[in-house]
This record gives structure tokens, sequence and C-alpha cells, in this order.
């Protein structure tokens, strides 16, 4: 029997039986399309978390003071507390080499005031660098300089989100430029406004005060009290990452006068631990949706079985027919398989669609974008395939074993 | 060329045995048109069977075109059946909701006849069966008894094969397209000279061949020439006169 032969009693056959082809067909078509909008959703949270992380920063290494310890049993005020980062230790980790750029912070919450409005948000103390190292792009002016920050200038570089709560909801980046606010009842200008980030998860960073740090420590850290609340660093490229957090962990202990690790005053957070983190719980995520989604693949593929099962009983005596007019056990395995391969591939190609319409319509609808890979579509069919093939192959067997008299006198 | 050496056929085993066909011989040559004859339970249906190369004896030997054929595995069978045999049978013999010509075209599709060549030998074997182009286009389930029988005909001519097994051919027709059924297969023996076997129970419609092989009880009870076998054209023509 030719190849082209086989496709023409394929197509009779299904045609012959359009609604039981077409019902059989819809269960791959469900699991198909459930494989592939159900790992598409979980790329795309895995993405959008992955960009999300990426958004506070390239490289980042960030060192935040420890628990402020006390002499004797005295209550622990956690991590954090502690008064152990100095500018003098920023200043110090510009050395170590890999080290692109390193801003102190000085963060704290206060009061904002401006015309007849007024906020509170996170007011944070930075250096120039900042900007690079956290990924914060300018909308409107320009960020904070190290000039200002030496020179104790009472500026201020507001988010977006601060804008619309100092100046209205219709209030513009334009706006807010040179206008003066009080934070802390203290007179600030206004010199920039950030773009938008976005980002969840990890705090609105658009709801941020930026002053510069100098102006930070000198009025809001008070007398004798300038100690950093974050030193940010940057370093030159990824691989670097794991060096550089040796390095800076060597020097402030050693700047410490701290012999033990264990008992370091700081504690140092890698960008990268925080991406791998992320990624594994939703690379488990997505291994959840895809484990789901396969059971809908399987029932689909029972469902072929059953009907193909029918399907031989029915033609019992087509069978016999065609077994005496010299059509062999091969012929008739090949007639059968080719059949129930037939459904799970036009099951699949509707269902990558449909899978793929569905990630279309939940990028729609902003939540996340969907990301539909190649490995997804190429799984599915492949795992299709593989049905008709598995799910095809008894009842081809069986209708090829059948005898001839017994086929032809089935009633 | 035909030739069945004391072929027996026991179905089960033990106390539960049934025995089909006891030590059956004959042969038929080339060009013969033999019915054989038969009370159901005679063991006709299973010398179909093992004629016809769908099933094997248990023992004996049956030679078709000098090829021993009663050891043969299902797969050897299949290609005997290909390229030997052509069948009639009395049901079910057209697949449903396929037309005519491709229900005839199947056997060269299983015997590998390349696609150009097909539609020319299914047309003259139509034609040759007595159906005429008009049908051709036909599903199966749109034609008559008589129609779907000749259609069954040019089907079993169409591999132009060494014997074609009538099984009870006319045994869901009437009488007048009964006849029209043997008609086409006195023609075929006649003009054309294709060796037919013809299985029926019906005293009337064995008297159309030129031999009759009548079995009892898996035996063979008599073997003689129709010396006046019943010309199928002229009863038409004495139907339509009435």
């Amino acid at each position: 029997m030719r190849t082209s032969d086989l496709i023409d009693e394929t197509y009779a056959a299904l045609l012959a039986n359009k609604v039981r082809s077409g019902l059989t067909v819809l269960g791959i078509v469900i699991g198909i399309a459930s494989v592939i909008a159900l790992t598409a959703i979980g790329q795309g949270a895995q993405n959008s978390i992955q960009s999300s992380i990426a958004s506070i920063g390239s490289n980042l290494i960030a060192v935040t003071p420890g628990a402020a310890r006390q002499i004797g049993f005295g209550a622990s005020g956690g991590r954090g507390t502690a008064r152990s980062l100095t500018v003098e230790d920023e200043n110090a980790i510009i050395q170590i080499s890999n080290v692109a750029a390193v801003s102190g912070e000085y963060a704290g919450r206060y009061q904002i005031a401006a015309a007849g409005a007024n906020t509170n948000t996170s007011v944070t103390g930075v250096d120039a660098a900042y900007a690079t190292i956290r990924n914060v792009t300018i909308d409107q002016g320009s960020f904070i300089t190290d000039i200002q920050s030496a020179s104790l200038a009472k500026v201020a570089v507001i988010g977006p989100t601060v804008v619309t709560d100092l100046f209205g909801t219709t209030a513009t980046a334009p706006d807010a430029l040179g206008q003066k606010i009080r934070i802390n009842n203290l007179q600030f200008i206004i010199v920039g406004v950030t773009k938008t980030k976005g980002g969840s998860g990890f705090g609105n960073q658009d709801n941020v005060v930026y002053i510069p740090l100098g102006t930070a420590l000198q009025y809001f850290a008070g007398n004798g009290n300038a100690y950093l609340s974050t030193i940010d660093i940057q370093a030159s490229d990824q691989t670097a990452m794991a060096q550089v957090q040796s390095d800076v962990t060597a020097l402030l202990l050693a700047r410490h006068n701290i012999s033990d690790p264990t008992k370091a005053d700081f504690s140092i957070l890698n960008q990268g631990d925080i991406v791998s983190a992320a990624s594994s719980v939703t690379g488990t995520l997505t291994m959840l949706l895809a484990a789901i989604a396969g059971i809908s693949l399987i029932v689909g593929g029972i469902g072929i079985m059953n009907m193909m099962l029918t399907t031989v009983t029915e033609r019992m005596r087509e069978i016999g027919l065609r077994k005496a007019i010299g059509a062999t056990r091969k012929d008739v395995q090949k007639q059968f398989l080719a059949e129930a391969i037939a459904l799970t591939f036009i099951g699949g190609a509707i269902g990558v669609a449909l899978g793929w319409g569905i990630s279309f319509v939940v990028s729609l609808t902003g939540l996340l974008t969907a990301q539909v890979t190649i490995s997804s579509i190429l799984l599915a069919f492949g795992v299709s395939a593989g049905i008709g093939i598995i799910f095809g192959w008894y009842p081809a067997r069986r209708a090829s074993n059948l005898n001839p008299i017994d086929a032809l006198r089935y009633e | 060329m035909i030739t069945f050496k004391n072929i027996e056929k026991t179905y089960g085993s033990g106390s539960e045995a049934y025995r089909a066909l006891s030590g059956v011989s004959f042969s038929i040559a080339e060009g013969e048109f033999v019915a054989i004859m038969g009370p159901s339970g005679s063991g006709k249906s299973t010398l179909m069977h093992i004629l016809g190369c769908l099933d094997t004896p248990t023992s004996g030997t049956y030679e078709l075109d000098d090829r021993d054929v009663s050891t043969m595995t299902d797969d050897e069978l299949a290609d005997i059946r290909k390229d030997k045999i052509g069948f009639v049978f009395q049901s079910f013999n057209l697949l449903p909701r396929t037309t005519v010509l491709r229900n005839v075209v199947l056997p060269l599709v299983y015997a590998g006849v390349s696609p150009e060549k097909r539609n020319p030998r299914a047309i003259a074997a139509l034609k040759a069966a007595g159906l005429t182009e008009e049908h051709f286009a036909h599903l199966s389930n749109q034609l008559s008894g008589g129609q779907i029988q000749r259609v069954a005909i040019a089907r079993a001519l169409v591999n132009d094969p060494a014997l074609i097994l009538a099984d009870e051919p006319t045994g869901n027709l009437d009488s007048k397209t009964s006849l029209i059924v043997l008609d086409t297969l006195q023609q075929l023996n006649r003009k054309h000279g294709r060796t037919i076997v013809l299985i029926t129970h019906e005293p009337d419609i064995a008297e159309h061949a030129d031999r009759i092989i009548k079995l009892r009880d898996g035996t063979i009870v008599s073997d003689e020439k129709n010396r006046a076998p019943r010309d199928a054209a002229r009863e038409t023509h004495l139907y339509e006169n009435q």
C-alpha cells in the first residue's frame, strides 16, 4: 500500500464519522492547548519576576548592617539596626578590584509636604552612582550629583508616584520640576523626576524621594549618627560577583576588627542569589502547571484509544472484506494507526494554535506577558504524535489480527 | 488448476471436536463454471473458506496454480488472495460511503498497482460486469442489490484472478436480479473464459453452472457435469415477456 493511498483511506475514514472524529480531536486539542498555554503563562511569570529583579539593579551586591547587639544578653534589635557601616567603609570598597560603582544609602520615612498636599514616603540619601547601580532613569531634570552631596545641597529627585501624590493626579513630571517641597520641615527643591519603573514585590520603586547622601547624613541622621543603612555595590560583570562579595566581606571584617566571620556585624545580599531563588520557585510553578496540563493530554489519548477500539468493532466486516481482497495484516495495522496518528496530529495542530491564542489573550489582559516557547510546541507535538502511536497501536493490532472469516461473519 | 486432495477440517479438539470436512477431493480445470451445492451444515462454507484461502485445512493438500497453499501463513495467504482470487459475497460486499469506482480500485491498491493504471483497469472490469459509466461515481449505498453484486463481481475481476469465488451471490436478491447476476457470471465464463466457483444451497441457482458438486455432512455425494445448464439471459427474456 502506498503512502498516498494510506492518506486517502485515512482521510475518507475520518470524514465518514465527522462528529466522532471531531470530539476525539477535541480531547487532544484541550490537552495540547492547556500544555502550551500553561507553560507559556509559567514562562511569562518567570520572565516578569526576573525582569522585576533585574530592575533593582544589575550585578548588584547590597551590604546591610547586622543586628544591633547590646552588651550581655540584651534584646537584639534585628538585622539592619546595627550602626556598623560608614562612609569610610564605602570609600574603602571602591578600591576593591572589579567594583564598578558604589553608593551609600541613608534611608528613612518622613512626612513630605508641598503646597496643599502631603505624603509619607521613604527618603533615601544616595550618591550619584546610585542611579547606575539601581537602574534609576531620569525622566525630567537630573539625578543627584556628587557636588550636591559634598555641598549638602537641599535638592531632591522624586518618583512619579510622589509627583501625583503631591501635585495631583493630572500633574506631569515637568510640573514638579523646580517646585519646593518640605521634607521633615526642611525645604528642598525638586531637580529631577525619575521614570516609572513599575515593578512589584520589592516595594514600589516609584514612590521614593532621593536626596544627596551628605545632606541626608547631615540633617536627618543627627549628630554622630552618620551610619549608612545600605551600601550598594555594582560588580563590573556577572562573573566577578563572587570575587567582589568575598573581597568586600574580608575588607569589612578587617575594618571592623572582627576575626570570626560568623560574628560579622553586616550581611551581604547578592542579586544572583535572589535570581536563582526566584527562578527555582517559578520553575517549579511551571512544572506544576505543565503536569496538570499533561493529565488532560493523557485523558485525551485515552479518548483516542476508546474511539479507535469502537471503530475496530464497528468496522469489523470492513476489515474482513479488506483482508479478503488482499489487505495484509500490515496494511490493516497501518491504516488504523494512521487514523489514530492523524487524529492526534490534527488535534495537536489545533491545540498549538488555541494554546497560542490563549497565551495571547492572557498577555492582552496585561497581567503578564505569556511566552510561548518553541520547546513547548515541539514537546506538545511530540507528545501528541506519541499518544497517537501508543494509544492507536493496540486497536490497530487488534484490527490486524482479526481472522477474515470471523470478521466477515460479524453481525 | 485447483486440486483438493483429502482435505479435512476439524474445529475444536477432544470430545468437543467437530469435523466439518472429511476427506474431500476434487479438481477444477481452468475455464470451468462449477457450482458447489449443499444444505446448511454440509460443510460448503468451510470448503469455500479453504478454497478462498481464508482458512487452511487441518490435513490434506490444496494446490492452486501449482502452489501448495494448505500450509501457508496468514500473510502469504493474503498475497494469494490478492493475486489469485476474486470474491463475491452474499452480503456486505462493498465499503459503505465509498464510490463504485473506489470499491473496484481497492484490490489494485493493495496489489501495489501504480495510480495511473488503476482507473482504466477498474473501468474495464466494471464494463465487463455489465455496469455503465453513469454508475461509477455513485456511492455504494445508492445502488440496488443487483448493482451491488455486479460491482462486487467487477471488483473480483479487476486483479485478473485465476478464480472467481461467489459465495451465495444471489442469497439476498429477488429472482429477477438473481438472473442478472447469474447472467453476468455466465457471460464472464463463456466470453472471457473465467474460472468460476459458485457456492449455493439452491438447486435452481446451481443449475446455471456447467458442473455441480453436491456436499452433505462434509463429504462429496456427487460430482457431475450439468449437460443442460440453464441460460440466465434467456430466462430474463421469458420473465420480461410474461
